[in-house]
């Protein structure tokens, strides 16, 4: 390194902060040579994509567990501690779903429910997005609603059935109002909490780079606050399956189709717990589905497109 | 159009004042480093001069369409590519641009700052390095006479700050943009700005003024002792809070 010429006031700097005035100026090397140089820098520290193939794990392990639960099922019930029509082992609900199935009534009562769910759902999300948007931007009027939002949320919305059935009787409205009240305050409650998970500084670049209150909510803020919003539809989902359970198992009869409650308030009726196991394994089912091929893929799309997926267990 | 600074002052609440006084004229074109030890306000002069806050006292002139402003942090939306988030700017900045303008002018903006190959990324697979300068294409996207910078290359290690350097010193005199450069790194400092100026702490204030000359600039030497004047001059500056 070349000696600098350092006036006698600056001896009194640290060594090391003189010495480094002499690349000061600027980089040394012609303007192809930086290029190079920036270019290697961008290649050694950007991620390079790495490609997985199907991570076999992923699919064995839920079924090896599933397999060990039913095999636990299967010994406790061949110990004969209680009636076999009481506690019925596998097999016995295996046989009694191939004979429903074989009616057809299996496929009506998913289907009925699930149109109605996702119906249902699609409507709340319709609804509860823009409301939830309008709260989480306008501050007077989420200190006015939020925590009704919130209350509404956590009061059970089989508490509606008996309202809905006043109001509406037996019929379709009353399933969907249930499923209404069960997912909106939760789809509008997952979307504020999301707005308010986002770093200051969106808005600030936001409002830099010039967006105006509906850019800033439509551009900026929805975006930002997806990976919450996802959450409140998650969750909106559950409250509007299990809302809607509830809602077929009390409400049965008018021009009310036959769901998946509606099967399982039969085999009450019917004193058969095959029936009732069946029902439950298939409510069981229906969600799990769901949760794998609606609602993981997407969450796990849009938290790898944005850098969050790194080290979870997922 | 210049900008201008008169008896500006800011305080939050009732405290201390943050800035008190604070005066300054930059010219059109001129690439101005404003220095000062952390926590003497200049984030909070940057804030005023781009709009995002008011200030309490004094009087602001800044060219009427506003300012561009580059954070220490990149910033960008992680939904968006490089070249979404450059689009989205030039948007937001010209509602009437049509998409496939906009998309050109992304890919210049791009080239300008060396990253024509990682439109398509997104933040989190670009390089601090190069996340900085996808912000700083954004900025320029604004289309702003004045470009407002916040501490932006802080958080780089040495040899990409260097690069980013000679980048933002190229790019300055292809666009003539007016730029107002914060950092609390003297060497920065004079390695950027043709005039530096001191900010004092509690309350902010700008204390001194050095003009970096083309000799500063060619000599390392001559560099090398005004960074050292500056310092001692910061050093005096912070140690005047240590009784």
């Amino acid at each position: 390194m070349p000696s600098n010429p350092i006036t006698t006031e600056e001896r009194t700097l640290p060594v090391t902060e003189s010495k480094e005035h002499i690349t000061s100026p600027s980089l040394k090397g012609n303007a192809s040579e930086l290029r190079d140089l920036e270019a290697g820098l961008d290649n050694l520290q950007s991620d390079t994509g790495r490609k997985h193939g199907i991570e076999w794990k992923r699919v064995l392990l839920p079924v090896a567990a599933l397999v060990v639960l039913i095999l636990a099922w299967q010994f406790y019930v061949s110990l004969g501690f209680k009636r076999r029509d009481l506690v019925p082992g596998p097999l016995d609900v295996l046989t009694q779903f191939v004979t429903m199935w074989g009616e057809g009534k299996v496929q009506e009562a998913v289907w009925t429910s699930l149109q109605r769910g996702v119906i249902g759902f699609l409507i709340s999300v319709v609804i509860a997005t823009p409301v939830g948007l309008i709260l989480a931007q306008v501050a007077p009027l989420r200190r006015a609603f939020g925590p009704l939002i919130s209350g509404l949320q956590v009061l059970p919305s089989v508490a509606w059935v008996p309202a809905a059935i006043i109001w509406f009787g037996l019929t379709d409205a009353t399933v969907y109002f249930v499923v209404f009240m069960g997912a909106i305050p939760s789809i509008i409650n997952g979307l504020i909490s999301g707005v308010d998970q986002i770093p200051p500084h969106y808005r600030s670049v936001g409002t830099v780079l010039g967006a105006n209150r509906l850019q800033m909510a439509l551009q900026i803020v929805l975006p930002a606050a997806l990976p919450g919003y996802i959450g409140g539809l998650k969750q909106g989902w559950a409250f509007s399956w299990r809302s809607l359970m509830a809602a077929e198992i009390i409400a049965v009869g008018g021009t009310i189709g036959f769901g998946l409650g509606s099967l399982l308030d039969q085999g009450r009726l019917l004193s058969d717990m095959t029936i009732v196991m069946s029902a439950i394994l298939l409510i069981l089912f229906v969600g799990i589905l769901i949760e794998l091929l609606v609602f993981g893929p997407i969450e796990k799309r849009l938290l790898q497109r944005r850098g969050l997926l790194a080290g979870s267990s997922r | 159009m210049p900008v201008v600074l008169e008896n500006l002052g800011k305080r939050f609440g009732d405290g201390a004042p943050v800035l008190d006084d604070v005066n300054a004229t930059i010219a059109q074109g001129e690439f101005v480093a404003l220095l000062g030890a952390s926590g003497c306000g200049k984030s909070t002069l940057l804030n005023i001069m781009a709009g995002l806050e008011p200030p309490t006292s004094g009087a602001l002139e800044v060219p009427s369409d506003g300012a561009a402003f580059m954070f220490q942090d990149a910033a960008l939306f992680p939904w968006l590519t490089a070249r979404g988030n450059i689009e989205l700017a030039l948007q937001l900045a010209d509602k009437t641009s049509t998409k496939a303008s906009r998309r050109e002018r992304a890919t210049e903006l791009l080239e300008l700052v060396h990253l024509g190959g990682a439109g398509d990324k997104r933040p989190h697979e670009l390089s601090g390095g190069m996340r900085q300068r996808v912000a700083l294409a954004r900025s320029l996207a604004q289309d702003r006479q004045l470009l407002l910078m916040d501490e932006p290359f802080a958080a780089l290690d040495a040899i990409t700050r260097d690069l980013l350097h000679d980048e933002l010193e190229r790019i300055w005199k292809e666009t003539g943009r007016t730029i107002v450069f914060v950092t609390h790194n003297v060497r920065e400092a004079v390695r950027l700005g043709q005039r530096v100026l001191l900010l004092s702490s509690r309350p902010g204030r700008v204390v001194a003024e050095w003009d970096v000359t083309e000799e500063h600039r060619t000599d390392a030497g001559r560099a090398g002792e005004l960074t050292g004047v500056i310092t001692r001059r910061l050093r005096e500056e912070i140690r005047r809070h240590a009784k």
